[in-house]
């Protein structure tokens, strides 16, 4: 608490774990971690069994789900953003409103 | 030991409801999908162990036999599921009638009544007529009976997005209850021709040939969200009450699923359907801004997976279909539970409105990440040990195509449901709503939706000897949790590189146009253009027809009106001197013919 100036007292916004840059800088630390870890766990694969080997495994061999994942990710969003360039339209489009009229409408990162 | 249908419990459980209120409601509420599910398991259950399939309360009319109750395996398992979905909707719409929840600052954006306080009774007898239709479908084993709940569903379920009580609500009811009571037209239109070809009118295999096949088809695709007629789906959801959707998203598609597993095993067009559901979807739910529509856009890419797996038709896919459905109630149902918590104490659904909620929020934001990690099919969770079979199933049966689209929008489910959706409600910037966690009764129906969604991934032969067909699967191998843990981590890492990037689209207060444009706004425009048109052309005949008709008519008025020649009075005088005139000429010309 604090005192504001016309004296009331202010609420101070609680302050979450996830506002303190140390704990994100960690957090994608131990993640980036997880995925060295997966990366190498490919070489479990190799004594593994697949029982039912799809003909992209067998011809990549290494590295296909990891690969496919990142990948994956990537397409859907570089697809998603002329998608909406061409589908995008005001948020009272159906009731009369017609294109969408930028930044005016609001949004954020 | 022989058990009533199910579905007569929650009607006359409906009527007690509509009667009752306080505390007598709310344990009517809970113990009626409670009895339902016990007298279920212990009647039709074990005869069904123990004899096999069971026809019962059959009746003849017209020369058709009417079944009212079929319990078999496969139609057990879906009475099972919603029994417990009703069960978990009804812990979570407990607080209904009690008031806003404390708390809860949906009253700064105008929400004076997010929960549906003011349609309480509406709602819980809605839902509950809701969930004993769905039951009656599943447990339909012929088409007329099946038309019957099919159509209920529609009617009873349109009052829990009516009960929203907004201009918008009832306009997205009113389409929602024409999109369902065509599908219903369609489902008795097919029903009778199938009845005239083969004399019987059973609810069983379907061949897709001619045009019964095809309307029968159409009339399931509608209700399981096909593509092109799936916007009900996005439309509906977002615009009912925060209880009133966790109970929407678990029955008319589930209803629809069984029914294409139950008519259309093996239909090669739905594997291309389906796979087509589980891909478009994605795209847009990245884009959408409004988080209970986003789930919508996922129900839509989870049932595909569900509809691909009916279409491959072997055993091992089927099970996976109708395994994953089971699994996607609980999880889905979950994740609606957990937006409508947050709807329920800010008044907000939006994700451009919505971020730092697990300040305030964090039990609810916790058991979110479970529905998520369960969708995301995370190893340990449900979707881990169903949709797998389904994968397997394609690879298996040489769909090595459909396989690589199903593995992206494995990927594309993480995406929106297993990041998106926890990361903009509950991280994300900080949207400065200071609430508190919703009522207990609402954290009570996620932690039990949370411990099965665990549950069913950690024993997943419990739910494996439900399945309708006998198989060997076993999901867990060194190879199966490896490469799904590949998969994600490494899609996540994606996210992280996109967003770090900048390249990861915004949120924004915006709509992204779908099929549903078609007849929200190019069927009203065609009907204002064309029927202009046709109005400035039908205007243009009958003037000039009209001025036609006029001339005749001045003409005819000219000639034969009352002042006119041919019509004029004669006085009899005049008549008498015309006559003498006559008789005058006729002499004259007698006395010149004769040459007198």
């Amino acid at each position: 608490m604090s005192h504001g100036q016309d004296g009331h007292h202010e609420v101070k916004p609680p302050e979450g774990w996830m506002d303190r840059p140390d704990t994100v800088k960690r957090l994608l630390q131990v993640f980036y971690v997880l995925c060295g870890v997966l990366f190498l766990a490919e070489f479990l694969l190799l004594g593994a069994e697949n029982a039912h080997p799809h003909p992209l495994e067998e011809r990549m061999r290494f590295f296909v789900y990891p690969v496919y994942g990142f990948i994956s990710f990537w397409f859907l969003v570089l697809v998603a953003r002329p998608m909406r360039t061409l589908l995008i339209r005001s948020e009272d489009y159906y009731e009369g409103g017609g294109a969408y009229r930028g930044d005016e409408e609001g949004g954020h990162d | 030991m022989t058990s009533l249908p199910p579905f007569v419990l929650f009607f006359v459980g409906a009527l007690v409801v509509a009667l009752t209120k306080g505390a007598v409601r709310k344990a009517v509420v809970l113990g009626v999908p409670l009895v339902g599910l016990g007298s279920l398991w212990m009647g039709a259950g074990q005869d069904v162990a123990a004899s096999g399939p069971q026809l019962l309360y059959q009746l003849e009319l017209i020369g058709y036999t009417l079944t009212p109750f079929r319990a078999d395996k496969l139609s057990l398992l879906f009475g099972y599921l919603f029994h417990i979905a009703a069960f978990l909707g009804f812990v979570y719409a407990l607080h209904l009638g009690d008031g806003a929840p404390d708390g809860s600052v949906a009253e700064d954006v105008g929400e004076d009544d997010v929960v549906g306080n003011g349609t309480a009774t509406l709602q819980h007898v809605a839902a509950m007529l809701y969930a004993g239709s769905a039951l009656g479908a599943v447990f339909a084993g012929d088409f007329i009976t099946l038309f019957v709940f099919w159509e209920l569903l529609a009617i009873t379920s349109v009052f829990l997005i009516w009960a929203r009580d907004s201009e918008r609500s009832y306009a997205t009811g009113f389409r929602y209850l024409i999109i369902h009571v065509v599908s219903g037209v369609l489902l008795l239109s097919a029903a009778l021709m199938i009845a005239h070809r083969t004399g019987s009118i059973e609810f069983g295999a379907v061949p897709l040939q001619g045009a019964a096949g095809w309307i029968l088809l159409l009339s399931f695709g509608i209700k399981a969200g096909f593509p092109l007629v799936h916007n009900w789906i996005t439309e509906a959801y977002p615009e009912s009450t925060p209880t009133g959707t966790v109970f929407l998203s678990a029955f008319t598609t589930k209803v629809a699923v069984y029914a294409l597993a139950r008519s259309f095993a093996g239909a090669d067009p739905l594997i291309y359907i389906g796979t087509a559901m589980t891909f478009f979807p994605i795209f847009y739910a990245v884009l959408e801004n409004d988080l209970r529509r986003v789930l919508g856009y996922s129900m839509i890419n989870q049932i595909g997976f569900m509809v691909a797996g009916i279409g491959i038709g072997t055993a091992m896919a089927v099970n996976g279909a109708v395994a994953h459905a089971f699994a996607d109630v609980i999880f889905k149902g979950l994740l609606f539970m957990s937006m409508g918590a947050v709807m329920t104490m800010t008044g907000r659904t939006k994700g451009t409105d919505l971020g730092g909620l697990y300040k305030t929020m964090p039990i609810t934001a916790t058991l979110c990440i479970f529905g998520a990690a369960a969708i995301s099919a995370f190893p340990l969770f449900s979707a881990f040990v169903t949709k797998s079979m389904i994968m397997v199933a394609a690879v298996d049966e040489h769909h090595y195509i459909v396989w690589l689209f199903m593995l992206f929008a494995s990927a594309g489910v993480l995406e929106h449901a297993g990041i998106k959706i926890p990361y903009f409600a509950f991280f994300a910037h900080d949207s400065g709503i200071r609430t508190k966690e919703p009522p207990k009764n609402m954290l009570v129906a996620m932690s039990i939706g949370a411990v099965l969604c665990v549950l069913i991934g950690v024993f997943p032969g419990q739910l494996y000897a439900l399945l309708p067909f006998e198989m060997d699967y076993h999901p867990y191998d060194t190879y199966h949790v490896v490469t799904q843990m590949q998969l994600l981590v490494f899609g996540a890492l994606g996210f992280i590189t996109l967003v770090k990037s900048g390249i990861y689209p915004d949120e924004k207060r915006a709509v992204h146009i779908d099929a549903e444009v078609l007849y929200r706004r190019l069927g009203p425009w065609l009907v204002r253009t064309v029927g202009g048109a046709v109005a400035r052309v039908d205007a243009a005949v009958r003037a000039s027809v009209m001025g036609v008709v006029g001339s005749v008519l001045g003409a005819a008025d000219r000639s034969h009106g009352q002042m006119g020649p041919l019509a004029r009075s004669w006085p009899s005088g005049s008549m008498v001197l015309w006559v003498a005139i006559l008789l005058a000429a006729y002499l004259l010309f007698y006395l010149w013919e004769f040459g007198l």
